[in-house]
């Protein structure tokens, strides 16, 4: 048991630190560390430009997606040198979210499924943020159950023609590309019957709508599908074979492991360092310290618990189950830190106008923001269910529409 | 940067577990519950003929000489035993604070002794109801002679010797407090068994009348010492708890699988399946926490102070989370006599006060972490 860097390590983070000291943003760094992860508002610029100009500077130098191969844009990185790089980029990590979903899920798609031209032709422009990528698998009728999705593709020639509809599309409106899951056969059991392809976004019959969501943001949206010709060519992996792949895509999610889960805790420990209350600050406040007390522990938890993950991947082995936890444990305590922040501020805590709230603001958008992170990417009971079932070994749920055709299950409750 | 244990590590874990599932089977932890012992003598010695007691020792005070990751494996497997042995009292407080602050001579007296089996000691800090600090320690020291009471002390009546706190001068500074080293069995001391909520584990008054004892360590530096062995004892302790925490989880788990009503398992409704997550979570979470308490302890790390209260916390949340949820997925069951459940839950509770309470460990942490933050 180690926490010190290597020779070779503590070289590779002097190497890291230098290029991000030279390269960095660092005008940008003050408003980058108020901004909670995914939520980021910037006052004088466009968020998605300066990401994608960090991306592309990172990417010319070699530091993209750098656990990736060298020929799909890569540096061939160990695990631990991705965390490395992660530590080390710090408030400047928060530029990647448009590209998350591209690197951590479609990315690692198209290397298991797509032809090495496709390969060569996607992945570097993925990782150099030149073609930013989404995912294209809830829709209205199906977000936890995602295997009960019902857009269509169907075979005409070479081509495949798509109609339906997908939801909750992360970034769907900047993006070029998609991976998409389909039903390609409703007469057989819903996990059956599914064909995962890529997708041009720019395609004729591709309509993105955002959805403005609860917070007043607009990161999602719904992606419309009418008579989208789809070439066979960019299938990924047998028909009928949808699911397998969608679960390549979610287990190397779960494989790309890091420090990036977001929390709030060094956000709240540094607000209640800094906040006067009447009987002095509020980090000397008992109850304070109790509920800051319970966040860290969680928070730490989290980080050491990605660390053996990361242990066990450097030495080969496949990381365990521990690693589901981290959303889990992440998404309410995110939430439950925001409430808490406001509670600090009082009757004050309801203003969220930046320029007049505490720390511009940052707890009041983490609030309004929070709840999407409990159900986006698996809902909290969704994971407590993985956990029973895959960790524990639980029973599953009984599925009634388990051995049912497709086209047999119903589709409307009673009222 | 590693964060595992070492095969070997993990090889002496596997021996030690399956050393105490023969050994310490439910029914010898019954057996000092119900007050037929005091604590499990036979076990004592056998832990201490696998070299388990003294495997942090150095080799020439009768140890193995081993590292603190190989006593905190041992440490787990005695916490998922719930081994019904004076460890924590003996291994993980008074070991410690003759390795911190002991003479030559003090430590060659004691130390091959708890490492043979063949001496019991604890520490008698508190003085009834409070948190650990120096103001609360009253028990006078005078020209070598001790006066006060001491209570809860673990392991009390079985002691053979107990590292005391006591206040030896009369600032009112910190520097007031020296730790005294007392042979109960030389005189001065009476020890009173007292019951409490895990009798698994004794605890007793120590009421010291002109008790004749020895320094230890330098006179002023008592409170600093103490700090210093609360941390080491916290991660020790914490994997105590993680090893419960696991076994109640495991319990817990077994029995959904077992349990039909309703006609299905009950670990099929989603109601036992979260809790069961949630008890997952907490384990893990506490597991990781310790093997960076494990990693500071055993490098003297500067982390040690946070790294150590960062354990305990997430540890006591653990095992009492644990323990308590145990009893609830075996229903009616799990709150009889018959059932283990409630050895689990007794060990949970008993340890989450060992070192002071959960509170006191909570405002540790935060001031750590300002410390650290400051820095």
């Amino acid at each position: 048991m180690n926490f010190e860097d290597t020779t070779q390590e503590a070289a590779f983070r002097s190497e890291v630190r230098q290029w991000i000291s030279a390269n960095a943003p660092k005008h940008l760094e003050l408003e980058l560390s108020r901004s909670s992860i995914g939520r980021i508002k910037l006052m004088n610029a466009d968020i998605l430009e300066v990401a994608r100009a960090w991306q592309k500077k990172k990417f010319d130098a070699g530091w993209a997606c750098l656990h990736w191969p060298r020929e799909y844009g890569g540096r061939g990185a160990s695990p631990i040198e991705r965390v490395i790089w992660q530590q080390e980029e710090g408030v400047y990590d928060k530029l990647s979210s448009p590209f998350l979903i591209g690197e951590g899920m479609c990315g690692p798609t198209l290397m298991a499924y797509a032809s090495e031209a496709d390969k060569r032709r996607y992945l570097p422009k993925l990782a150099s943020g030149e073609e930013i990528w989404c995912q294209l698998f809830s829709e209205p009728a199906s977000g936890s159950d995602v295997a009960g999705l019902r857009t269509r593709a169907e075979r005409d020639g070479d081509d495949w023609v798509v109609n339906g509809q997908k939801i909750w599309t992360s970034g769907g409106h900047y993006s070029a590309y998609g991976i998409l899951i389909t039903r390609t056969d409703p007469t057989v059991p819903k996990h059956k019957g599914l064909t995962m392809f890529l997708v041009n976004m720019k395609s004729p019959g591709v309509e993105v709508k955002p959805i403005k969501q609860a917070n007043g943001m607009q990161e999602f949206n719904e992606v419309y599908f009418t008579d989208v010709r789809i070439p066979d060519s960019q299938r990924l992996g047998a028909v009928g074979e949808g699911w397998n792949v969608s679960l390549t895509t979610l287990m190397n999610e779960r494989m790309s492991i890091g420090s990036r889960i977001a929390t709030g805790f060094q956000e709240l420990f540094d607000f209640c360092s800094r906040l006067k209350t009447e009987n002095g600050l509020a980090i000397e406040d008992r109850a304070t310290r109790a509920r800051l007390a319970d966040w860290s522990v969680k928070n730490s938890g989290l980080k050491y618990t990605s660390y053996r993950a990361l242990s066990a991947l450097s030495r080969g082995e496949r990381p365990g189950p521990e690693n589901s936890i981290g959303k889990l444990v992440a998404g309410s305590m995110m939430q439950e830190i925001a409430m808490y922040a406001l509670d600090l501020q009082g009757a004050n805590g309801v203003v969220s106008d930046p320029a007049l709230a505490e720390v511009a603001a940052q707890f009041q958008t983490m609030l309004l923001s929070s709840p999407s992170n409990r159900i986006a990417g698996g809902t909290d009971e969704i994971l407590r269910n993985i956990i029973a079932e895959r960790v524990l070994g639980l029973p599953g749920d009984i599925r009634v529409d388990k051995d049912l055709a497709f086209n047999q299950i119903p589709i409307r409750g009673r009222r | 940067m590693n964060f595992e244990f070492s095969a070997e590590q993990k090889e002496l874990q596997d021996q030690a577990r399956k050393f105490l599932a023969e050994k310490c089977p439910p029914r010898a932890v019954r057996n000092v519950l119900e007050g037929k012992d005091s604590y499990d003598r036979d076990l004592w010695k056998a832990l201490a003929g696998m070299g388990f007691l003294g495997v942090s020792i150095p080799e020439k005070f009768g140890g193995a000489g081993a590292g603190y990751l190989e006593l905190c494996v041992i440490a787990e497997e005695i916490g998922r035993a719930l081994a019904p042995v004076p460890f924590a009292s003996t291994v993980c407080l008074a070991a410690e604070a003759l390795l911190i602050a002991g003479s030559e001579a003090q430590k060659q007296k004691w130390l091959p002794a708890i490492a043979s089996g063949d001496a019991i000691g604890t520490l008698a800090l508190f003085e009834g109801s409070g948190k650990p600090s120096a103001k609360a320690i009253k028990l006078a020291a005078s020209g070598g002679v001790l006066n006060g009471i001491k209570k809860p002390v673990p392991d009390g009546a079985i002691a053979d010797f107990a590292i005391v706190a006591a206040r030896a001068g009369p600032s009112g500074r910190e520097s007031d407090i020296a730790l005294f080293l007392v042979d109960t069995k030389a005189g001065g001391v009476e020890a009173k068994p007292v019951d409490n909520i895990d009798p698994s584990r004794s605890q007793a008054e120590l009421i010291f009348r002109d008790c004749r004892a020895e320094l230890l360590g330098p006179a002023t530096d008592g409170w600093n010492i103490l700090s210093h062995l609360m941390d080491r004892a916290a991660v020790l302790m914490a994997f105590e708890q993680i090893g419960g925490a696991d076994r109640a989880l495991e319990m817990a788990r077994d029995y959904a699988l077992d349990r039909i009503a309703f006609g299905r398992p009950i670990g099929s409704f989603q109601a036992i399946k979260h809790m069961l997550a949630d008890m997952y979570v907490s384990a893990t979470l506490a597991r990781s926490n310790s093997y960076f308490g494990a990693w500071a302890l055993s490098t003297n790390a500067g982390e040690l102070p946070e790294a150590a209260a960062t354990a305990r916390v997430s540890a006591t949340q653990a095992f009492q989370h644990c323990a308590k949820n145990n009893i609830q997925v075996h229903g009616g069951m799990g709150f009889t006599w018959e059932f283990d459940c409630h050895l689990y839950y007794r060990r949970s509770n008993a340890l989450a006060l060992a070192l002071g309470s959960q509170s006191y460990w909570e405002d540790a942490l935060i001031d750590r972490l300002r410390r650290k933050n400051a820095a």
